[in-house]
């Protein structure tokens, strides 16, 4: 496939990665902050082939995963109404909430849903007027334009069947916590390709103007990510801090003009809750006003419902990167894809579950390391 | 998180006040959104999320880095193995 | 056969299963849960040294003939797809459990449990189907049931076919046989029937020209077993795809599988539907597909005379089998690394991340 298979040669990888060594004079650590990213370089195999001294921490951008608890849990309580038809996002049916799952709710009799656009959402909408369809929009930046169009779209044509139960973030906020801690240990920042495809990267400019640190934009296949690593280790070598743009096949400085409009038309910003780590301030969207009348979070009154995060899980250390999944004392024990405890084995995406799949059988190696 | 295909439009039209488009991925074609593209036409590739099209990909720009890479995996090759392996 | 006494240390019981009391779907999908419930609630409950070597099919010595006996299920949605329908998957399910024992299929039964309104015109082209299949594999439908269930109780139509054959001499195939060298031969591309299905899902259709590989595989097996008789093991890699019974036979066998990548050959039509919905086709349900897991002196002689039969011209040796690492099943990806490959927990769904 065009501009995919390309990505993925063999020689162009063992080069990047013999420059990589090459390049790096001592140990840094570095971030991917986004779950599709995490999921290549696990996928691949990409951190065998980095110098041992070079660290990659496996950030919180994996939107499955950090959809706060209790929203799950108000999803779950709307998709348990028999008048509903609730549509989702595959991998997010697997999310525990408190007490259950999408699946289970599914298993019990719900009409839940798998769709691979919000498009199909409405589609659904319009097939089925007598039924309340709810869309479950959770996303990053890359996502928002999408689901802010199918609202829009559900007004425009009048299908007040249609509402979203939105649980949108946002990415800089998220990089700013993490710079801000006094623990952190990232040095160089890989940002989310797709979510800069959106939105630009001029935020960017001002988390690496104000923290000092080089951030490379970077794509999804594996000599993009590679290519990534060598453009951040060089600006760290020579002690540069610059925001570089590795994905320029998609990414342009202002990002995409027409999908950022549809966002602020649709959405505006507000608090989030991660799961895992917490409230960020001004991370996340949530419907305007105007659009109150598909929001499902006040048609169906379930605001209310909150819920506690389990206190074992270390997922807030293993996002930062001040952990690895191996250092969890229940990883691969009690937590485990199939009964995840905490948010990163949620989804293939989320650090813990990329460790438990693909990485395994390195774990003893990395124990005695 | 978002998982991003790049794709190439075969055709184009209006429903319902959007702009979609037949986009095909290695042999499969599904219909995309075209509304935050309006600069792609036919024959272009987009890189395609949840059903929409989010950016036109830069032929030249691919090209470029393609190069790039391309002359890095000569280099390396001329230059032997690295010095630590890990 | 006698009941041999079994020793204290092997009883176990039924035990029920933990998190939630509920069935899920991906109790059927064939990975993590459905070998879970297998293994937590139907072996303890039937233990017996036939079902204990958990193959496709049990193989049960009468008389100094060894009889190869299965059952299969299908509930397929929808119930006509492109390359097959129900009634042709339900003959060549049932006839390739049997051909993995090294069988050659002799006589199915058919049990239809049909949905109240059911048009009978559907009934009537799903039971030529069937007719066309079973006559084309060589085998014959000898017994039969029929149930009708409320309107709501069913998938309009869901079919049982359960099938006899008889294992040729010197043949004993098993998924405890893989031994450190031998070779893993693959017959064909991955992925096709999983993503025919899929591409006529609501909500995720998408276009292709991709038609399911459902097909009988017992003179493809024939063939290889007449080139060699070297070959330990025969899995076709249905739910659960590759992955899955890769797993099953490592973990049978105590003996780690590396496959190589870029050795598995991949309908490009499938790898667009995967790239674009984030799967993985080695978890993608194949229905005319086989493992065999061969002694190394043996690959080539075999792979040879898979890619003599029709369904076996694109067969590739896709790995090897190691005592490295036991249980588990590694993969060289295609730009170098190895990682693990996973037996799924449920069925794979798509992502967006």
């Amino acid at each position: 496939m065009k501009y995919i298979d390309e990505y993925r040669e063999e020689g162009i990888a063992r080069s990047l990665a013999a420059r990589i060594a090459r390049r790096a004079t001592r140990p840094w650590c570095l971030m991917e902050i986004c779950g599709g990213q995490t999921h290549t370089i696990m996928r691949y195999g990409l951190d065998d082939l980095l110098p041992a001294g070079l660290r990659l921490v496996h950030g919180p951008g994996c939107p499955v995963c950090v959809t706060p608890l209790e929203t799950v849990d108000r999803a779950i309580e709307i998709a348990s109404r028999p008048d509903v038809t609730f549509v989702s996002y595959g991998d997010m049916l697997r999310v525990p909430g408190s007490k259950l799952d999408l699946f289970r709710v599914k298993a019990a009799g719900g009409d839940v849903r798998v769709v691979y656009s919000p498009m199909d959402a409405l589609a659904l909408a319009r097939a089925r007027r007598g039924r309340k369809v709810v869309f479950f929009g959770i996303g990053f930046e890359t996502t928002a334009p999408a689901n802010a169009m199918a609202v829009f779209q559900a007004r425009r044509e009048g299908l007040d069947n249609f509402s979203m139960l939105v649980s949108h973030v946002l990415v800089p906020p998220a990089i700013r916590m993490l710079l801000s801690s006094p623990r952190n240990l990232v040095q160089g920042f890989i940002a989310p390709g797709h979510v800069c495809t959106v939105v630009g990267w001029e935020e960017y400019e001002a988390l690496a103007r104000d923290f000092r640190v080089p951030i490379v934009v970077a794509g999804f296949e594996p000599a993009d990510l590679l290519e990534s690593v060598l453009m951040l280790v060089a600006q760290l070598e020579e002690v540069r801090t610059e925001v570089e743009n590795q994905y320029a096949r998609s990414v342009r400085r202002e990002g995409n003009v027409a999908a950022k409009d549809m966002i602020g038309r649709v959405f505006e910003v507000c608090d989030r809750k991660w799961r895992g780590i917490g409230t960020i301030p001004g991370s996340g969207l949530r419907l305007r006003q105007e659009f109150a009348a598909h929001d499902a979070e006040k048609l169906f009154g379930v605001g209310g419902i909150s819920a506690e995060e389990p206190p074992e899980c270390i997922s807030a250390e293993v996002l930062q990167g001040l952990k690895r999944p191996t250092d969890c004392p229940v990883f691969g024990l009690a937590c485990t894809p199939e009964h995840p405890m905490g948010a990163p084995m949620v989804s293939s995406e989320g650090a813990c579950a990329a460790y438990y799949q693909y990485r395994r059988h390195s774990i003893p190696r990395e124990k005695e390391a | 998180m978002c998982l991003a295909v790049p794709g190439k439009i075969i055709d184009t039209e209006e429903m319902d006040g959007i702009r979609l488009g037949r986009v095909q991925f290695g042999g499969i074609t599904r219909q995309a959104c075209l509304d935050f593209v309006p600069e792609a036409q036919i024959g272009d590739y987009v890189m395609v999320h949840v059903g929409f099209a989010i950016s036109r990909v830069d032929e030249d720009e691919a090209h470029r880095t393609l190069e790039l890479l391309r002359s890095l995996d000569l280099l390396a090759g001329e230059l032997g193995p690295p010095p630590e392996t890990p | 056969m006698a009941d041999d006494p079994r020793p204290f240390d092997s009883w176990t019981c039924p035990a029920p299963l933990s998190g939630g009391g509920q069935v899920l779907l991906g109790h059927g999908s064939g990975g993590k849960l459905s070998a879970d419930l297998v293994r937590d609630l139907f072996l303890p409950a039937f233990h017996n040294p036939a079902l204990a070597r958990m193959d496709d099919q049990a193989i049960l010595a009468i008389n100094g003939l060894r009889l190869a006996f299965t059952t299969d299920s299908f509930v397929v949605k929808p119930l006509f797809f492109p390359g097959g329908d129900i009634g042709s998957l339900a003959v060549h399910g049932t006839v390739n459990d049997l051909a993995m024992g090294g069988a050659q299929p002799l006589f199915l039964s058919a049990a239809f449990i049909i949905e109240e309104g059911l048009p009978m015109e559907t009934l009537e082209r799903i039971v030529a189907s069937l007719r066309r299949a079973a006559a084309d594999a060589g085998v014959q439908v000898v017994t039969g049931d029929t149930k009708v269930v409320e309107k709501g109780s069913g998938d309009g139509i869901f079919i049982n076919t359960s099938g006899i054959g008889v294992v040729p001499d010197g043949v004993a195939l098993s998924a405890d046989q893989a031994r450190p060298g031998d070779r893993i031969l693959l017959s064909g591309a991955i992925g096709d029937h999983g993503i025919a299905i899929l591409a006529q899902r609501e909500g995720l259709e998408f276009e292709s020209t991709v038609a399911s590989d459902s097909a009988a595989l017992h003179t493809l097996v024939a063939g290889m077993l007449g080139a060699s008789k070297e070959i330990r093991c025969l899995r076709d890699p249905t739910r659960g795809g590759v992955s899955s019974a890769l797993n099953e036979i490592a973990g049978q066998s105590g003996v780690g599988v590396e496959l190589d990548e870029r050795a598995i050959p991949v309908r490009e039509e499938v790898r667009g539907a995967c790239e674009l919905l984030g799967l993985d086709p080695l978890y993608v349900a194949n229905e005319g597909k086989l493992l065999a897991i061969v002694a190394p002196e043996a690959a080539e002689s075999v792979l040879s005379a898979m890619r003599r039969h029709p369904l076996g011209a694109q067969a590739a040796i896709v790995g090897s089998v190691s005592a490295a690492h036991p249980r588990t099943v590694t993969m060289r990806t295609v730009v170098g690394p190895t990682r693990i490959v996973d037996m799924l927990a449920g069925d794979q769904l798509p992502r967006i991340c």
